[in-house]
């Protein structure tokens, strides 16, 4: 049974997303951690990036293949967790803490509320 | 994805599933790409040992009093040198040289073989026995790839392990050889072979064998480090250990001399094989690519299938297969590159979404197990 805290919104591709004013934090879920398992290599978006929800931001590699992480929110990136290009381990350790993956100036802060909450991101992965 | 209702199973498709694994389209097949993670059954099959169901695996038996020429004429290794019990590493040809097939062929009686087969391509070397079967007298073929179950059992316990299971009357068989067991009152073929790196066996038994036998594997095993692995630990072991991956490596637009395989092709044998007369001329003026070893310097993203290589702006390779190398902590590939370029030592770069990652071609295989 994979981890889905209540506070965070989740995209159906399963990124996360915390909002604190019009600053959103991003991650994997635990699910989608799982499904990838031994993460070995992460590669992050540049500070200053501009991004649409729903595009490709950053990649996260497993033993096994590349996955694609989408944005789950439309703005401009603030900062990068550059601790996961060290410890990429961490993203199978830590999905919702340590392992944050980059954080955005929303440009459109209300349309996060259209992403799942918790129950319905639960059914989406068959929870 | 496809759907796994369309897709093949093997006799321990419910097994894998109770084992807690998850489960992934290999060749037409629903098969357990991991049980707990590619890195903890990398690591079990190289310190311990490791099951595969390679039951998707094709197995063929052809006999008759011309069967041994017949394959000599289907093959590109030289079926006189095997003996009774004995089994070789071949492949199967098209008119060109590329690659139908690679196979292992054992000599079960003086005119008796067993052909083992990759599962995605049972059709087509059966489509392609038979069509030569009709101009073909005294050869017997039959296709027994539904009936046969197998397990791979690999690692430096792994013999320790069968012979837990099968006890001390197991005739161990010696590399590359085949014998026949009994296990529960059922006929159990062993093969000293493998597509890991490691020693170990290839267990052929009939499909309703397949779960007591797995069971009993795994309780044998247990105490010696036994893990059930699957196919994800299988490509980063055999990936390790060069062994080329039919699909990936291998293609029906690829030699064997190209793909570094010329030990197993016999040029000096009297029989005609199909793409025999392309693999001389190549062998005579050398061939355009070779599939090489390669790997990181400089530490970044793995390298994966069809990525480019580069000299400078110069494209001179594609790789067909790429890892992470659990054993080696760094990314490991193998790739076609032009030949000028294929000696080890010689300095790459990698093209990963866009950007360049310095690599080196190496000797193979990259890592080779301490007998």
């Amino acid at each position: 049974m994979s981890t889905i805290p209540a506070e965070l919104r989740y995209a159906p591709s399963h990124e996360w997303i915390k909002v604190e004013g019009t600053t959103g934090l991003v991650g994997i879920s635990d699910h989608a951690q799982a499904e990838l398992s031994d993460v070995v290599y992460v590669e992050l978006p540049k500070v200053g990036a501009k991004v649409n929800a729903g595009a490709v931001i950053a990649t996260i590699e497993s033993v096994k293949a590349a996955s694609d992480i989408y944005s789950p929110a439309s703005g401009e990136i603030t900062e990068v967790n550059s601790e996961l290009v060290k410890q990429p381990e961490l993203v199978n350790k830590d999905p919702y803490g340590a392992a944050w993956l980059f954080k955005l100036t929303l440009s459109a802060p209300d349309d996060v509320g259209k992403l799942l909450d918790a129950a319905a991101y639960k059914a989406a992965i068959g929870g | 994805m496809s759907d796994p209702a369309q897709l093949q199973k093997t006799a321990l498709h419910g097994v894998h599933q109770k084992l807690g694994a998850r489960l992934v389209e290999f060749g037409g097949w629903h098969m357990p790409v991991q049980y707990t993670g590619i890195v903890d059954e990398h690591k079990a099959v190289r310190e311990a040992a490791g099951v595969f169901d390679i039951s998707h695996m094709g197995e063929f038996f052809i006999g008759g009093p011309f069967a041994k020429d017949f394959l000599n004429g289907l093959l590109t290794n030289d079926v006189e040198k095997l003996s009774v019990g004995q089994g070789q590493y071949t492949l199967m040809l098209n008119d060109e040289g590329g690659v139908i097939d690679d196979l292992i062929l054992y000599r079960m009686k003086e005119e008796e073989f067993l052909l083992v087969v990759n599962a995605a391509k049972i059709e087509e070397d059966r489509a392609c026995i038979q069509a030569r079967l009709a101009q073909a007298e005294g050869v017997l073929f039959e296709d027994r790839s539904a009936q046969t179950s197998a397990l791979a059992l690999q690692g430096p316990r792994a013999l320790e392990v069968a012979r837990a299971l099968l006890g001390a009357g197991w005739p161990m068989p010696e590399h590359n050889q085949i014998t026949t067991c009994s296990w529960n009152c059922q006929r159990v073929l062993t093969a000293r072979t493998g597509y890991t790196g490691e020693d170990g066996v290839e267990l052929f038994v009939l499909s309703e064998v397949a779960e007591p036998l797995l069971a009993a594997l795994l309780e044998a095993g247990q105490p010696l480090g036994l893990k059930p692995c699957g196919l994800g630990a299988r490509d980063t072991l055999r990936l390790e250990a060069c062994l080329p991956l039919n699909g990936n490596d291998l293609s029906p637009l690829r030699t064997p001399i190209e793909a570094g395989l010329g030990a197993f092709v016999s040029l000096k044998k009297a029989a005609d094989f199909p793409g025999k007369e392309v693999l001389l001329k190549q062998k005579a003026s050398g061939v355009d690519e070779k599939l090489v070893a390669f790997r990181l310097t400089q530490g970044g993203p793995p390298p994966r299938a069809h990525y480019a290589l580069f000299l400078g702006e110069a494209r001179v390779g594609e790789v067909t297969s790429g890892a992470p190398s659990p054993t080696l902590g760094y990314g490991i590939g193998l790739a076609y590159v032009e030949t000028e370029f294929a000696e080890p030592g010689t300095k790459l770069e990698l093209e990963v979404r866009g950007a360049r990652v310095p690599v080196e071609v190496v000797k193979k295989p990259f890592y080779k197990r301490v007998k």
